[in-house]
């Protein structure tokens, strides 16, 4: 199989991922730090070398309803954004995932007003965690491109029909530069073949689309739109399955645990600071600790199943999110709990919040998140809740 | 400035015969959307000039054409009353729902 190695950063290699995917019509509106994957794909089509639609729209509402009527008609379509944009498009991101359109979008984490900020974190992403989007955190450039053209396989699968959003780490993950291998695009196109769904506008099969229900079905609407989602849970390791055995990469569909089979300790993890922390574990299985990490890919459909699986060893578990829930927790240590407690096991669990508003989460800090979980294994009272590396003393409150 | 012609809908029995989201053979209609009206309009024909303002001005597109008069398609009109409001010849009244036999 012939591959070309090429040196791009996440943002572009996201561009070319979509490119290979074939996408039938782009929209968007710049924002940083995702203005590259549109630049990229606007270049593209510019030069004849992606056949698409590109679509300058005046907002990321827009950009999201485009895609929504270039879905209609059965193309496919792609669109990026990030931080208050994304928010910007909330109401079209229900419409999106409510009408069944299996749009791909990739979202560029950044932390939200205010302060305002273009850094990265991932509270624009998980804050629309109920928008009935299937979300995935990706680790590098890599994956970034790999996952663009699972994420349509996903999507468009008869039985999911739902948006896939693909997110990646502000600046860390959409500005770094890596060495990326490329498929073939006879490759790409045999293992994704072209959109096809009778779920689509179409002169010789007219239909009614986006109408309104009343309450005497909007709630089965609802209900098949989650079992959809559900459902996605099988396709989506399949899927990875698949390109594992045509592309020779995969990424452990769910989830990927590193070093966790016999792990006391666990740090669960999000994006791309799962490979600062993998080096954390080499370091500290050298020294005899048993610990490792588990990176959550997809948030949605939540990998229940498969974190009660990898933890069931721990004595205590560790969750590191760039999020806060105000008033509450971090989200995912919100929903890592709940997979735990519904299944009936108690183990001690802590809330690691961190990197918020792009600062930096070194190997120190990571070393430190350890060392908390260890002392909390040994018995020792901890806060549930603790914000990682504040630059002042807030004396103990 | 016609009515076109409706389906029927039939509420699905299984889950499964449900379409993949919102959608359904052109023409259907699965709900119709004027539950919380509190007043409607009533058209008194003998004064309606048959200039159509009021039909421009509908919000919702609920006022049709008929015998060179309007009437109105209350499966959908949510009573906003604008159609009143424009009326040159006060030939549309607002009453309260469950008036006059309503």
């Amino acid at each position: 199989m012939g591959t070309s190695k090429v040196f791009v950063s996440g943002n572009e290699a996201a561009a070319i991922g979509v490119k290979l995917a074939r996408a039938h019509v782009i929209s968007a509106y710049p924002i940083t730090p995702q203005t590259v994957v549109v630049e990229r794909l606007s270049e593209m089509v510019e030069a004849g070398e992606l056949k698409a639609e590109f679509i300058h729209v005046e907002s990321e509402h827009s950009a999201m309803s485009a895609a929504m009527g270039a879905s209609a008609v059965g193309a496919r379509a792609f669109t990026a954004t990030s931080s208050q944009g994304l928010l910007y498009m909330a109401e079209c991101l229900h419409y999106a995932s409510g009408g069944r359109f299996p749009i791909v979008m990739m979202n560029a984490n950044r932390s939200l007003a205010l302060p305002w900020s273009i850094y990265g974190d991932q509270r624009d992403s998980l804050s629309l965690l109920d928008s009935g989007w299937l979300q995935v955190y990706v680790e590098d450039a890599q994956e970034s491109l790999d996952m663009m053209i699972q994420a349509y396989a996903i999507a468009e699968h008869k039985e999911v029909l739902t948006p896939v959003m693909v997110n990646l780490d502000g600046f860390v993950l959409t500005h770094t530069y890596e060495l990326v291998e490329v498929p073939r695009q006879e490759d790409v196109d045999e293992f994704l073949p072209p959109f096809d769904t009778e779920n689509k506008l179409d002169f010789e099969n007219p239909k009614n689309m986006c109408f309104s229900s009343s309450p005497s079905d909007n709630m089965e609407f609802k209900y098949q739109q989650h079992k959809a989602a559900l459902k996605a849970s099988e396709v989506i390791k399949k899927v990875d399955q698949s390109y594992r055995e045509k592309f020779g990469r995969g990424y452990g569909g769910l989830v990927d645990g590193y070093r966790c089979d016999d792990a006391e300790i666990i740090l669960i993890t999000l994006g791309s600071i799962t490979g600062t922390c993998r080096v954390v574990v080499d370091e500290l299985r050298s020294q005899g600790k048993k610990v490792g990490v588990l990176k959550i890919r997809f948030m949605r459909p939540f990998p229940e199943k498969e974190i009660l699986d990898i933890t069931r060893g721990a004595k205590v578990i560790g969750v590191l999110e760039k999020d806060i829930s105000f008033g509450y927790e971090g989200t995912v240590y919100t929903n890592v709990n709940s997979a735990l407690i519904k299944s009936g096991r108690i183990i001690k669990s802590y809330n690691f919040i961190a990197g918020l508003g792009g600062r930096d989460i070194s190997r120190e800090d990571i070393k430190y998140m350890y060392e908390y979980l260890e002392q909390a294994a040994s018995g020792a009272e901890k806060e549930c809740v603790k914000f990682i590396n504040l630059g002042v003393d807030t004396d103990g409150e | 400035m016609h009515k076109p012609e409706l389906k029927q809908y039939e509420k699905p029995k299984h889950i499964n015969d449900y379409p993949c989201g919102p959608a359904a053979l052109a023409g259907t209609l699965v709900a119709k959307n004027a539950g919380w009206r509190t007043k409607r309009p009533i058209i008194h024909k003998e004064k309606c000039a048959g200039c159509y303002l009021c039909y421009l001005y509908c919000p919702e597109g609920t006022i049709f054409k008929e015998d060179k008069k309007i009437n109105f398609d209350y499966d959908f009109c949510k009573g906003c009353g604008i159609c009143s409001k424009v009326c040159a010849h006060k030939a549309i009244e607002m009453i309260k729902e469950g008036e006059n036999g309503n």
